[in-house]
């Protein structure tokens, strides 16, 4: 079976929004028909959004550490959202794991948006029928589109390749690669929900300097008692172990 | 979540139509073994059964409201071996046959005597249309319930008594407006109908209650923590990436003060309780219908602002992600 799922790097996501304008800009343009976009330069604009880029602190000044949030649907694999649903317009495909809804079968009854956890389901107020990502299931399987492109819309406008694309349940995958070796982990595990989008933690990069290693306390010369010009005295590590 | 009026007045105007069609209901097999007297079929079960038709039919309408595309609230059926909504969309329409075919047989007389034992119980074709009625209300009342106690993370519904209070909270209304309805079609039953409003009424606030504290100690499983999956002690939201209003923010929250929700909590609770007793007390001792039907409409004002609470108690999970713009 596979699983079509995204993997966020928070360590390299830079919060540029550049993946929700191309992902609304893509969605607004396809044969599903417009996303509702009121008053975007005026007061309160308000429109449908599949996905957003949020962004949180973590710590206190002056230990603080600034977070970019991409979220967007995770397509779990047990979707909530799915059972719910009255009319069976929301569905996950059994071909590869992407939650959908099907718009001539919506009633707009909100039911799915209330089951969703994550908050990643938007009634659409013009059409009256919930909308949320598919993962552009319109492109990704698009012959017409050279290989490279058909992935969804927001991993390619991603200037710093923070959104990666696959098939997770692959365990070869660089997918599934990326979220064992990386520590990927779901979002509120607690609900039982299985997220298949994947987030990669924050991750530093730090050097140790021994303070031994600041000069050379290995100098053959010592154990000959020809001493440095500068003697050390103490016990270095290389006098405690031997390999 | 933000109470939309629409569900407000779908789940308390079909209670009241549950609660009534049940009283009707026990009036007629509480006669059927001698323990009360038989009522005139068309003034009492017919009419009765119709009224209680009508706040099902006006609940019906209500909920028409909060979809989007009405027009296909048929297909609402077909998912009933997973979604209690589509349960409770099937379940509604089979009451309102059930009740509107117990009325007609009761309006035009069409009862045949089934069986009559010794001591004088008498088994009629409407007692057996009428309990397949009690079982579609108590199925309905199970699927609006579960509608709400099924979504888990909503851990202020996640319970029985969710389901437990719909069910006696609209069978209280329905019996106090049988009350009012008895004064003026059969004031035999008045104080039968009286004293099991009062007794329902009273679990009803004991179960409500006990919702409430239930829901003032409840500990959220989910934490800004495991929204973003970052263990630090603190987080704080810098931006939800947008600055206008969406979907998100305006759906799950009711954009109130805690004062209002205070002073709604202890409205309702005055108002669909304690109020409505006393003036059911009143208009039982004085003989008066109006005071009863007094008692009724407080109830209902008492409902509608305890739904409101119901809805609006309940915090979604998803508010974590959209604490500031």
């Amino acid at each position: 079976m596979t699983q079509l799922a995204l993997i966020i790097d928070l360590n390299v996501c830079v919060g540029c929004h550049a993946c929700v304008t191309s992902c609304k800009e893509w969605n607004t343009s396809g044969a599903a028909g417009t996303m509702c976009d009121d008053n975007p330069y005026g007061q309160d604009p308000t429109g449908t959004f599949f996905n957003r880029v949020q962004t949180y602190e973590v710590g206190q000044f002056p230990y603080t550490e600034t977070v970019h949030f991409p979220k967007s649907c995770l397509h779990c694999e047990e979707p909530p959202c799915v059972p719910v649903c009255p009319t069976g317009a929301s569905y996950k495909r059994e071909k590869d794991g992407i939650v959908l809804v099907d718009y001539d079968k919506c009633i707009g009854c909100r039911y799915c948006s209330w089951a969703c956890p994550y908050g990643v389901r938007e009634i659409d107020e013009h059409e009256k029928v919930m909308k949320k990502c598919t993962l552009c299931v319109d492109r990704i399987y698009d012959e017409s589109l050279p290989e490279a492109e058909r992935k969804p819309a927001c991993v390619l406008a991603c200037p710093t390749s923070a959104r990666l694309f696959g098939d997770v349940h692959d365990p070869q995958s660089e997918v599934s690669v990326t979220i064992r070796e990386e520590g990927g982990y779901a979002l509120m595990p607690e609900w039982g929900t299985k997220p298949s989008n994947h987030y990669l933690p924050r991750r530093k990069t730090r050097m140790h300097i021994h303070e031994d290693e600041l000069v050379r306390a290995d100098n053959p010369l010592k154990k000959e008692q020809r001493e440095h010009a500068e003697p050390i005295d103490a016990t270095t590590l290389d006098d405690s172990t031997s390999w | 979540m933000h109470p939309a009026f629409s569900v407000i007045f779908l789940t308390t105007l079909i209670g009241v139509g549950q609660g009534l069609f049940l009283a009707i209901f026990t009036g007629q097999s509480y006669s059927a073994v001698e323990l009360l007297p038989t009522e005139d079929s068309v003034q009492f079960y017919a009419t009765g059964s119709m009224l209680a038709l009508v706040f099902l039919f006006a609940g019906l309408i209500a909920s028409l409201f909060h979809l989007g595309h009405p027009e296909r609230a048929w297909r609402a059926a077909t998912k009933w071996r997973t979604s209690w909504l589509s349960r409770e969309v099937i379940a509604l329409p089979v009451l309102m046959f059930l009740i509107f075919v117990y009325s007609l047989m009761h309006y035009f007389e069409w009862d045949t005597m089934l069986f009559t034992s010794k001591t004088g119980a008498r088994l009629q074709l409407t007692l057996v249309i009428g309990m397949l009625g009690v079982i579609a209300t108590f199925a309905l009342f199970l699927c609006t319930g579960m509608i709400y106690a099924a979504i888990k993370f909503l851990q202020e519904w996640a319970s029985p008594l969710t389901v437990i209070n719909y069910l006696l909270l609209g069978t209280a209304s329905g019996f106090i407006l049988a009350t009012a309805f008895s004064s003026y079609t059969a004031p035999g039953l008045v104080k039968f109908y009286g004293v099991w409003a009062t007794i329902i009424t009273l679990s009803a606030l004991i179960t409500r209650s006990a919702a409430l504290i239930r829901n003032a100690r409840i500990k959220h499983k989910s934490s800004i923590q495991t929204a973003i999956g970052v263990r630090h002690n603190q987080i704080q939201q810098k931006s939800m990436g947008f600055m206008g209003g969406s979907v998100n923010t305006r759906d799950f929250f009711h954009h109130k003060t805690r004062l209002f929700m205070k002073s709604i909590k202890w409205i309702f609770i005055l108002l669909t309780f304690f109020l409505p007793l006393l003036f059911l007390w009143f208009g039982i001792e004085q003989a008066n219908s109006n005071t009863l039907i007094m008692a009724f409409i407080i109830q209902y004002l008492g409902l509608i602002a305890e739904r409101w609470f119901f809805f609006a108690q309940a915090n979604h999970p998803q508010n974590i992600y959209y604490q500031t713009i």
